[in-house]
């Protein structure tokens, strides 16, 4: 068994030799990824069944084609992206070669998560390899299978030495994080993101944190509660509410509370059918852990809908929960399970005030016929991003940044802001030898009237 | 927590919303100007109380280049402040898709002594326009500068939402326990560990503009006076005391002959034949310095210079010859008036010595080859270049100006501090109607909907790639 530091050594050296630095190098390595993804398209589909029970249109439609898509942009776009930017000169520099060259920094480390395990290092992994950088990609340990596969597949399609992939759980991430990186991308939870950052610090290492929070979602008397609540049910319970951008609360006039529940018990039965439980399309928490911590949410609340459980699938039904108190357990950490509850709020002002005195999350809901009432939720609150009159999909913009702010996480990747996170972007001013009567006039001796041109 | 009171002040000025507005940011921007209009005179005695600031430097670098960066803002704040709107699929055609501009809050400016005010300025520039509340604090070592800017930019600025604070290590250490919405900070790589680990307590993001040892190589092929008056102009700039000069030297041996007489040349077309008596020539900042650096100059042999006066804290311009790369002057910054000469075989050699040490802040090479140039430009890393001339790349507000690895993290001037300051957003707004295309993405999940999924969501291939 090699060590890290022989891994990262290694992967270290590869990058110094330059290969990882051509645009021909890199568009070959992208394009054995796409052969991987296409080929191995079964493999892939049966470790995400394995480890979190998604069927195979749900997985494909989740994980592969957003892969596909990033991986065709960046091949699409490396040239322009890649070029060296000319840029606005001023009278001094007039004559003078004035550019900013993109230039990868080395060694990348990239941190997946569990909940969706491939589309989490890919997609990073992507925007490294498209900026010319040594990967090292540690996937998540909690989806067992498709961290195993992950680390057998990349070898084969892809440079062995310039993207080593690292297995292991909390010790093995911890030894890993003492090594040096240029650049480290973590995608987790706030608790453990500190921790990345504090590692990263000893090392002066640049880190984009895609961490997670509570994700308001705040639904105005004037809208169509049908389809909003449509929308609402399909980002709150795909991957069985394990997604960092789901609406993880909502807030509404009390009201319209129960039709709230009611439409989106009509939608789940549209969706899952009358046994929720036999529905091929609805997955499992991915582990007792969090099967424990979510049901542990449900204690003391109201409970409108769902509240089946199952501890031996990991099994939690869909579940709405109303009148939800503020200071209750389920309002104070991610629920990042099939646990819906609602806040009742009295005005827009009055979700606006609840939004800003928590932590800045992640991504921000609002559904409303109201054009005024979303721009002033928009300007009057800060999230990592939003989506208005829909949930999840500012997320799947190519050319929009995806991360977080605050506790939500720092820094942003995807299409063509995976580029710009990996990469320095190195200010370059060539001058001529000549023309030296120009800087006269800022050598010493000082003539302040000189200054005043 | 003695700063708590004054943090959450600044916060729930922060959450009413006061700083958002165009005009309330224009406004501030245009008191800042007024401060370094009326000031002018006192910042040009403080800087040269603090360290011998000549008022002709202290012109350039404290009020002419911020009033730039401040003009570059005021002109452009109204465009950068804009939704920027971006490409959207099939799908999403009736939906706008936008990056919001959006403050972080609460930041907070640490700033170091040797461009007392250009470094919490130019950073404050882009944290007000990017419609932050900020609370400065300026490096006591400069201490005149510090009690001028505690005691008058209140005078000027919204003391609701930015506020100066003054003190050493202890203050700063206490005021870095509470949480900030960004830190900027400027200075040192082991304080630089220090503010980002802090920084972490709370998942604060930094920028962090440090230093390291700023190579000049210099090939033979070129015009040695010319190379010698900008390399001299780089390094006592200041007496020697910023992050971006050049800070040693790589030529071959012969060409280290032949800049020597140039050099000499430069030094007294500058500074006369003494230096202690030009106005053009600055002071070491503190006794502490002055005497880390003078223990610096044994060193290879003292070729130009080398003398020194404790009382006025005065280093000559010196350039050291025959430097070994095991030598004191070579395992620190310098950030003094000393210009050590190491002597490589050729441009290879000295590549590869640049690569095997710490990635700089700045990077400097001179040949009137111009392939000679971009060979180093492309065969090394560092924070900026500049090719035949020294210093000159931060001048220019177009281009970002940072550090990378050891050098630092982040970049700012010109726009890029607004967009240091702002958190990119991305926002989508949806139509409501249009419900049935969205239908693909609902349970239950067949292949038939797949198949329509894929063809709204992907992109396809323009083509065969044009690089194969």
């Amino acid at each position: 068994m090699e060590s890290m530091q022989q891994v990262v050594g290694r992967a270290r050296a590869a990058f110094n030799s330059g290969r990882s630095r051509p645009l021909e190098f890199r568009i070959q390595q992208l394009k054995a990824l796409e052969r991987m993804v296409n080929e191995k398209e079964k493999e892939i589909l049966a470790a995400l069944k394995a480890d979190l029970d998604k069927s195979g249109p749900n997985a494909y439609s989740h994980e592969i084609l957003g892969v596909l898509r990033e991986l065709v942009l960046a091949m699409e776009n490396l040239p322009s992206w890649a070029a060296p930017q000319p840029v606005k000169k001023d009278l001094l520099t007039m004559r003078d070669e004035a550019y900013i060259r993109y230039e990868p920094l080395g060694v990348v480390l990239i941190i997946g998560a569990w909940n969706y395990p491939f589309i989490l290092v890919m997609q990073p992994l992507v925007g490294a390899i498209v900026a010319g950088h040594a990967v090292v990609v540690k996937p998540s340990e909690v989806s067992e299978n498709t961290a195993r596969l992950v680390a057998e597949l990349l070898p084969q399609y892809l440079d062995k030495d310039l993207y080593p992939v690292i297995t292991g759980g909390v010790p093995e991430t911890t030894e890993l994080l003492t090594q040096r990186f240029d650049h480290i991308l973590y995608t987790g939870n706030s608790a453990v993101g500190r921790i990345v950052m504090a590692a990263a610090a000893k090392h002066l290492t640049p880190v984009t944190l895609e961490l997670g929070g509570k994700s308001p979602c705040y639904i105005d008397k004037d809208c169509d509660l049908a389809v909003a609540c449509r929308r609402i049910t399909w980002g709150k319970y795909m991957n069985c509410g394990q997604t960092c951008i789901a609406p993880d609360y909502i807030l509404c006039d009390p009201s319209i509370q129960s039709k709230v529940v009611e439409n989106i018990k009509a939608t789940l039965q549209e969706f899952y059918g009358e046994d929720v439980k036999s529905s091929p399309d609805y997955e499992r928490i991915v582990n007792k852990r969090h099967f424990k911590r979510v049901k542990s949410l449900l204690e003391g609340q109201k409970i409108a809908l769902g509240g089946e459980t199952d501890e031996a699938s990991c099994f939690i039904a869909p579940t709405i929960l109303t009148d939800v108190s503020p200071e209750s357990k389920v309002m104070e950490e991610e629920i990042f399970g099939p646990v819906l509850p609602i806040v009742t709020v009295k005005s827009v002002e009055e979700a606006i005030e609840f939004i800003n005195l928590r932590e800045k999350p992640l991504a921000l809901y609002v559904f409303s016929n109201n054009k005024q009432l979303i721009r002033r939720v928009i300007s009057e609150t800060s999230s990592g991003g939003m989506t208005a009159n829909d949930v999840i999909m500012h997320s799947v913009v190519a050319d929009l940044p995806f991360g977080g702010v605050g506790h939500s996480g720092m820094g942003a990747y995807h299409g063509r802001h995976s580029f710009e996170t990996f990469s320095h972007r190195r200010a370059c001013l060539i001058k001529d030898l000549r023309w030296e009567v120009v800087n006269k006039l800022r050598y010493p001796p000082g003539n302040m009237e000189v200054l005043h041109l | 927590n003695p700063y708590a009171g004054l943090v959450s002040h600044l916060r729930a000025s922060w959450l009413s919303g006061k700083t958002r507005p165009m005009e309330y940011r224009m406004a501030q921007l245009e008191a800042l100007g007024r401060f370094l209009d009326d000031k002018k005179q006192e910042i040009l005695e403080a800087t040269e109380l603090d360290m011998g600031k000549p008022s002709f430097e202290a012109y350039f670098s404290e009020i002419l280049l911020c009033k730039n960066e401040l003009n570059v803002t005021l002109n452009n704040l109204c465009h950068w402040m804009k939704d920027e709107h971006v490409d959207k699929n099939l799908v999403m055609q009736l939906d706008s898709a936008f990056i919001r501009k959006d403050p972080y809050g609460v930041v907070l400016i640490i700033a170091p002594w040797n461009y007392p005010i250009h470094l919490f300025l130019v950073p404050l520039i882009g944290a007000i326009a990017a419609g932050n509340c900020v609370i400065i604090k300026p490096s006591e070592i400069s201490k005149n500068t510090e009690r001028l800017v505690a005691e008058t930019l209140g005078c000027y600025l919204d003391s609701d939402c930015f506020a100066v604070v003054t003190g050493g290590v202890q203050e700063t250490t206490r005021l870095l326990e509470n949480k900030f919405d960004y830190i900027f900070f400027t200075g040192s790589p082991p304080v630089g560990r220090i503010v980002m680990t802090a920084a972490a307590k709370h998942l604060t993001p930094v920028t962090l503009e440090l230093g390291g040892k700023n190579p000049c190589y210099v090939s033979d092929a070129c015009d040695v006076t010319n190379v010698a008056r900008r390399v001299a102009w780089g390094r006592f700039f200041n007496a020697g005391q910023t992050c971006i000069a050049p800070d040693y030297l790589l030529c071959t041996l012969e060409m280290q002959e032949k800049l020597m007489p140039a050099l000499r040349e430069a030094i007294t077309e500058f500074f006369g034949h003494n230096p202690k008596e030009s106005p053009d020539f600055g002071r070491i900042v503190s006794d502490k310095h002055f005497q880390r650096i003078r223990a610096l100059l044994g060193s290879g042999r003292v070729a130009i210079g080398g003398q020194t006066d404790e009382a006025e804290r005065y280093i000559a311009p010196t350039v050291l010859a025959d430097v070994q790369p095991s030598d004191p002057i070579m395992q620190e910054e310098i950030f003094g008036p000393v210009l050590p000469i190491v002597v490589v075989a050729n441009m290879d050699e000295a590549i590869d010595f640049i690569n095997a040490r710490p990635r700089p802040l700045a990077l400097y090479a001179f040949s009137c080859d111009s392939k000679v140039v971009n060979q180093v430009l492309e065969r090394t890393s560092s924070g900026g270049f500049c090719g035949n001339d020294t210093l000159m790349h931060v001048t220019l507000t177009s281009l970002p100006f940072g550090g990378i690895g050891n050098s630092g993290l982040g970049k700012y001037h010109g726009k890029f501090t607004f967009d240091t300051f702002t958190h990119q957003r991305g926002c989508l707004h949806r139509s409501m109607g249009l419900e049935a295309l969205n239908a693909p993405r609902y349970p239950p999940y067949t292949q038939q909907k797949l198949g329509l999924l894929t063809a709204a969501f992907e992109v396809k291939r323009r083509g065969t790639c044009t690089l194969l």
